[in-house]
């Protein structure tokens, strides 16, 4: 082992703007939205979650990579990030039960990641100017054909991306002979979700995004599910009117994140783009029923509009943020109904709110 | 719930003297809740007996109480506050909650219908019981290391066998590991058992499997009255199980955890939290995680109170934690509390960050020769500092640029150990210099596997310390010519110092700093904000590092600084660094005095400072905060981005002043005394001249640089001598020596650990009085704010001496004559400011010790004895705002206080306890008397030539 000296890179903004870096590796281009986590654990989670389909991410924890990877810490099969910015990447990892090193686990996925970026300033370009799309490369020379090439990345707002992570065939998750049956339709669904499903004696059915409000009642489900998953809810017209024919059966459903807002726009209740959206483990969140706080894993860059929530006659809001006092969890009061728009699975971040799924059984349970 | 409004007067508890275990780190948190407490309009009540504090000043509470700490001056309080309605014990470290246990077990809070707030005496009692404490983990499912308790020498022995070796011993009710040890085979379990039990005020010990070479992890929790909980801080270790976490390495974030196990602990911790009781406030627990593949947690500790480690998680994160347990005691819940750095976000969250800190203990062990140097169980430390850096190389960098030890940081400075052998035992048996040495073994070409057998240093720390090597080594292959921007940005970004980089390249440390400023590459200061920039925050709390730039569409490049330096007169106040034996919390008192009083001037005040346990690095004292070393690099970058009026060194000990000559040197204004002055007082030679023409009578003295000079200088001085070492702190080095053996053997030995020392040899004035006066000059006039009288006959350190304010039995003729000389000596120095001036009396002839133009370890506990603000008038004429002649003072005592010195002499059993012209206590307590019949001053005077050496 010697001293690595490593290729200059950057990351260049839709506006313009470049923050300078040098690349971890493997060189090349990657596009995405840009957004930032501020989790201190987590990473392998964090990359691997669908709901991060097509952003660069930046980690603001000073140090990426330290325990390695380990198999069981992923959040679906692949890395599901476009690019990485960080701030030091630890080639070194120590953890007796790691599979790798992160930087062999990117080259398996042909991720692109850039250190040694002023990951500090970047956040407060983003908090200041709102998410935007960026390229990361290490062409440092064709800056122009970057501009061109990053010109033509869609917007996120009205992008819809479930159909690009969900799966394409339906699949099961846990005992077939389990108490409850839960119809769970992936818009991009953490792994976490279904073990904590599987955990609490339920056998999953796992449609694609796609699916009919038929294919999952052919199950014969005791209750169904919304998952989260990346992009802008609005465009997910079948999502949105299957949620609509489960309400109107009142049969007990759940929803997280975009499933959250699925369930708000089934109800007319419209959602918008966020300025720079939450993403990290240390959101706050007071549930409004009980009175208590719970910290939570938080991911997304959209949000439902309070006021109209507030103003529907069938929506309590049960939880709130206490950052911003957003929507962060809502029920509805005549029919088997609720969600949150932050992740009561953790993985990564605390477990505060796994509360919640026990509530779904209980709800399937007094249906 | 709003706050509890049946809650309106409240008692806080102090923790008395510094000690090893329990240093100013209470000092900040005192002060924090008794600024929390009074913004909610609750009248205080404190008491303390300790005077250096910042929390016994007559401003921070309604009624401050310097008495001892005991139950009788808790009913003589609460019977001259029958209104007092709740008392918080937990700002005062384990001596709080001890003395509250005690006040509880006689019934003194029920009898005065006072009520225990933040804690409750069920969880003290099962988190000091070790044996409750681990039935009720086993009862809540969270497992502990095999462990038994003994209170029996026999039933030691039985368990013993049982466990086998290797095993820990503790003993119950003690403090900072105190009567804890490794038993690594049965001929020591006897000795250390019977020293255990004897050492425990309960006879008891708690005999432990030990996990030696476990991961250690340490996690800070707020819970509120809602039983939400949260976890300010988690902090790592980087010495693994078996060395005391106050002298361990740590480091925040925590850096080698996955998020599973993470998660796991905490839910651990919580649920620990909610079992010991039910009580709002903070807590600390300590985990260890097995190196394996298992990742298995055990449970270590529970403290139900702020810690060391607390005021660590609080300047580590940003995060006030006393401040809010203090709001959370009183009944507020959390979500009712706005975070204090954002002030536009919730205080329910956890904070999280973008930087690495590093927090290294400062240790003392050449103040007690013979010591065992090794660590283990038990502290040792007498100080620390703590550093930011935006990656864990930078922090371990800065941290060590801030010890003060004479390194630059590690490795590049010539002064590595290069023995194999000794690196095999320095690595083995881990002191002070483990830290260096680890960078030392690799230089050597030991393996990394190797060094973690013996050290059990996770991998990941050793692979950040070898890619350090591999960088110093690349940069060494350039010179200051060839050196390329982005090499010399690396080794920046990395906290190199200029001085490491110039060794590297074979140049002066200024050609570096001319390379940087050619090549811009520029310190920038980022903030502390609890939030990773995701909210903008409000508060200016500041730590340095080098960024790579970013680019504007333009093309301009910047790298991002986010310290906005304003345009107002600004005044910059040097801290004094980590404490240390001579140089402890009184020069921080001094410092937050001088911040405060600059700021009344109208200056904008800017505090430098790296102790964390300080309150000087509270981000609302100044109005702008840097969380640096000070060291030269640091504090010059510093400077030259906000340009001050000036810089005030004479309130931070021998740290801020030594750095004067180079202040001086570089055309930076000193403000007050000027460098020609403060140097003067401290060269012999240049002193005594001045006072030979001012006719003041010093002891006989010459300047030695060899044996064989200060040999021939004895003839003519004549035995007893006092040797010294110049440019010390708290007589270090100092010693009289009664014949030429002595002398011989003592210089050889000096000038062997500071090479180039200008020894000073005084005629020792055997049996005379020693006396000091503290002044305040402002150039024209004097005025005398103290004079003190040693009970102890000279010879034992002014540190060490107990002491009368004012003098017991000076006649009016050796009064007048300490007055006049220390009037001539201020004004001969052209002193502006404070001066301490310590004087030898004998036959009734004063003759003058000592001068220093600076704040003395004295002026605090002047300050509280006369209820009068030295610190803040000095500072006033200092800076030139005021004369001497304006103030109206106004000294208050009846009687006499007495200074009493505090040793931690228990932390190291084998050193001898005599005192000497070297300070060796940690810390004082201030004690008021009505007059001289009074037992406690008759049992000091007659005792007072007991513990003198020669």
């Amino acid at each position: 082992m010697k001293y690595n000296k490593r290729q200059k890179a950057i990351i260049l903004l839709s506006d313009g703007t470049i923050f300078h870096g040098k690349s971890v590796g493997r060189e090349g281009s990657a596009f995405g939205e840009v957004c930032f986590n501020t989790g201190t654990t987590g990473y392998q989670e964090i990359f691997t979650d669908p709901s991060y389909y097509g952003q660069l991410m930046v980690a603001t924890n000073a140090h990426i990579g330290n325990y390695g990877t380990h198999a069981d810490e992923v959040e679906s099969d692949d890395i599901k990030i476009s690019g990485l910015i960080c701030k030091n990447f630890s080639y070194n990892y120590s953890r007796a039960s790691a599979e790798g090193s992160l930087e062999d686990f990117f080259n398996k996925n042909n991720l692109l990641a850039i250190s040694d970026v002023d990951t500090r300033a970047l956040v407060t370009y983003i908090r200041e100017n709102g998410a935007m799309n960026a390229v990361i490369s290490t062409e440092v020379d064709n800056v122009e054909g970057l501009k061109k090439q990053l010109a033509e990345v869609p917007e996120m707002d009205g992008l819809e991306l479930a159909s690009k992570v969900s799966t394409t065939e339906p699949y099961f998750v846990g005992d077939e002979n389990a108490t409850y049956r839960i119809a769970a339709l992936d818009l991009g669904i953490k792994k976490n979700i279904l073990r904590n499903f599987a955990k609490r004696d339920a056998y999953i059915k796992v449609f694609p995004y796609n699916a009919t409000f038929e294919d999952m009642k052919a199950f014969n489900p005791d209750g169904y599910f919304l998952s989260n998953g990346p992009g802008d809810p609005e465009p997910l017209e079948n999502a949105i009117a299957l949620a609509k024919e489960i309400i109107d059966h009142n049969l007990p459903l759940f929803g997280i994140c975009l499933g959250h807002q699925v369930i708000g726009l089934a109800n007319g209740i419209s959602t918008y783009k966020m300025h720079n959206g939450h993403r990290g483990i240390n959101h706050p969140v007071k549930n409004l029923v009980t009175g208590k706080g719970e910290i939570t894993s938080q991911n997304h860059g959209f949000a439902i509009n309070k006021e109209e929530t507030e103003q529907h006659p069938d929506f309590e809001i049960t939880h709130i943020h206490l950052n911003d006092h957003t929507v962060a969890g809502m029920r509805m009061k005549s029919k088997n109904c609720f969600s949150v728009q932050y992740h009561p699975e953790a993985s990564p971040g605390p477990q505060d709110a796994s509360y919640l799924f026990d509530q779904f059984i209980e709800n399937i349970k007094n249906k | 719930m709003p706050r509890n409004k049946n809650i309106k007067s409240v008692l806080i508890i102090g923790s008395g003297p510094i000690v090893i275990g329990q240093a100013c780190e209470f000092d900040y948190a005192g002060t924090q809740a008794l600024r929390s407490l009074r913004e909610d309009g609750i009248e205080t009540i404190l008491i303390n007996s300790n005077p250096a504090t910042i929390m016994t000043d007559p401003t921070m509470a309604d009624h401050v109480y310097l008495l001892p700490l005991t139950t009788k001056s808790i009913i003589q309080i609460l019977k001259e506050h029958p209104q007092i309605d709740a008392v918080l014990p937990t700002m005062g470290g384990q001596t709080a909650l001890n003395l509250c246990i005690q006040a509880d077990e006689k019934g003194i809070w029920s009898d005065f219908g006072v009520k225990l707030i933040g804690v409750d005496i069920n969880a003290i009692n099962i988190t000091e019981d070790r044996e409750e404490f681990r039935e009720l983990m086993l009862k809540i499912g969270v497992p502990m290391a095999p462990q038994a308790t003994a209170t029996s020498y026999l039933e030691g022995k039985e368990i013993a066998q049982k466990f086998g070796f290797p095993l820990v011993i503790r003993a119950s009710f003690t403090l900072g590991g105190e009567g804890a040890s490794f038993v690594h085979t049965e001929d020591q379990f006897d000795e250390l058992l019977t020293r255990g039990l004897e050492v425990s005020p309960i006879h008891e010990v708690m005999i432990d499997k030990a996990l030696i070479g476990w991961k250690e992890y340490e996690l800070e929790l707020l819970r509120d009255r809602n039983d939400n909980v949260v976890i300010i801080c988690t902090i790592e270790n980087m010495d693994p199980m078996g060395i005391h976490t106050g002298d361990s390495i740590t480091v925040a974030p925590a850096m080698t955890l996955s998020d599973t196990t993470y998660q796991r602990m905490r839910d651990m911790a919580i649920h620990m939290m909610r079992s010991i009781g039910d009580f709002a406030g903070g807590c600390n627990v300590q985990f260890a995680v097995s190196p394996d593949e298992n990742e298995d947690i055990i449970a270590i500790e529970i403290n139900p109170r702020v810690s060391r480690s607390s005021a660590l998680a609080s300047k580590a994160t940003g995060y006030p934690i006393a401040k809010i347990a203090a709001k959370l005691a009183i009944g507020y819940h959390l979500d009712e509390l706005s975070n204090q750095i954002t002030k536009s976000t919730s205080a329910l969250f956890e904070p999280t960050l973008d930087y690495v800190v590093v927090k290294i203990p400062r240790w003392n062990f050449d103040k007690f020769e013979g010591s065992d140097r090794t660590l283990g169980l038990q502290m040792k430390s007498v100080g620390e500092v703590m550093a930011i850096g935006r990656s864990f190389q930078e922090a371990l960098h800065k941290a060590t640029q801030s010890l003060e030890i004479k390194r630059n940081g590690l490795g590049a400075d010539g002064k590595g150990y290069k023995d194999y052998d000794q690196i095999i035992d320095k690595l083995t048996h881990a002191s002070w210099d483990r830290v260096f040495v680890i960078y030392d073994a690799i230089q050597m070409g030991i393996p990394l596997s190797r060094i973690h057998e013996i050290t059990k240093i996770d991998m990941w720390f050793l692979k950040q310390y070898e890619e350090l090597h591999h960088l110093e080594k690349e940069i060494s292959t350039f010179t200051i010519n060839t050196i390329e921007r982005d090499l010399l940005l690396e080794a920046k970004q990395k906290g190199y110092g200029d001085r490491q980089i110039a060794h590297m390249l074979d140049c002066l440390e200024s050609q570096v700093y001319n390379k940087r400023e050619e090549l811009k590459i520029n310190r920038v200061y980022k903030l502390v904000d609890t939030c990773a920039a995701e909210f903008k925050a409000q508060t200016p709390y500041y730590y340095s590092t080098f960024e790579n730039e970013m680019e504007s569409p333009d093309g301009t490049r910047v790298s991002a600084n986010e310290s906005v330096v304003s345009d107002k007169k600004k005044v910059i106040v040097l801290g004094s660094g980590p404490n240390r034996i001579g140089q402890g919390i009184e020069f921080d008192y001094c410092c937050v005095h001088g911040v405060m009083a600059a700021s009344e001037c109208g200056y904008e005040t800017i505090m430098i400072n790296c102790n964390p346990e300080t309150v000087s690095t509270d981000f609302d004292i100044s109005d702008k905060l840097y969380f640096e070393p000070v060291f030269w690099e640091h504090i010059y970058d510093i400077i030259r981005h906000e340009k001050p009026e000036g810089v005030i060194v004479q309130l931070g000990g021998q740290t801020a002043l030594k750095l004067a000559e180079k202040l001086d040197r570089y055309g930076i204004k000193i403000i007050g005394t000027t460098y020609e002055a403060l140097d003067l007082a401290e060269d012999r030679g240049s002193f005594s001249k001045l006072l030979q023409e001012n006719n003041i009578p010093y002891p006989e003295f010459d300047v030695a640089t060899t044996a064989d000079e200060a040999l021939a200088i004895s003839d003519h001085l004549g035995f007893p001598i006092l040797v010294r070492p110049s440019y010390v702190l708290g007589g270090q080095g100092m010693k009289i020596v009664i014949n030429r053996d002595e002398l011989e053997e003592h210089v050889v030995n000096l000038l062997r650990s500071m090479p180039n020392n200008k020894l000073l040899l005084d005629h020792y004035l055997d049996g005379a009085i020693e006396a000091e006066a503290d002044a305040i000059c402002d150039g024209e006039n004097v005025y005398i704010i103290g004079i003190m009288e040693h009970i102890e006959p000279c010879g034992v350190h002014s540190g060490d001496s107990n002491a009368t304010l004012p003098p017991f039995n000076l006649g009016e003729f050796v009064l007048q004559q300490i007055k006049d000389h220390t009037k001539k000596i201020a004004l001969a120095l052209n002193t502006v400011g404070l001066i301490n001036v310590q004087f030898a009396i004998k036959d009734d002839v004063v003759y003058i010790i000592e001068a220093n133009p600076r704040a003395s370890r004295t002026v605090p506990f002047i300050a509280k004895a006369y209820k009068e603000p030295y610190v803040n008038y000095a500072t006033k004429v200092m800076l030139g705002e005021k004369k001497v002649t304006d103030f109206n003072f106004n000294p208050q005592l009846e009687g006499f206080a007495i200074k009493q010195p505090v040793f931690s002499f228990n932390k190291f059993p084998n050193v001898n306890k005599q005192l000497g012209p070297e300070m060796k206590s940690t810390g004082e307590s201030i004690l008021f008397i009505d007059s001289l019949k009074d037992d406690e001053f008759y049992n000091l005077y007659s005792r007072r030539k007991m513990y003198l050496s020669k």
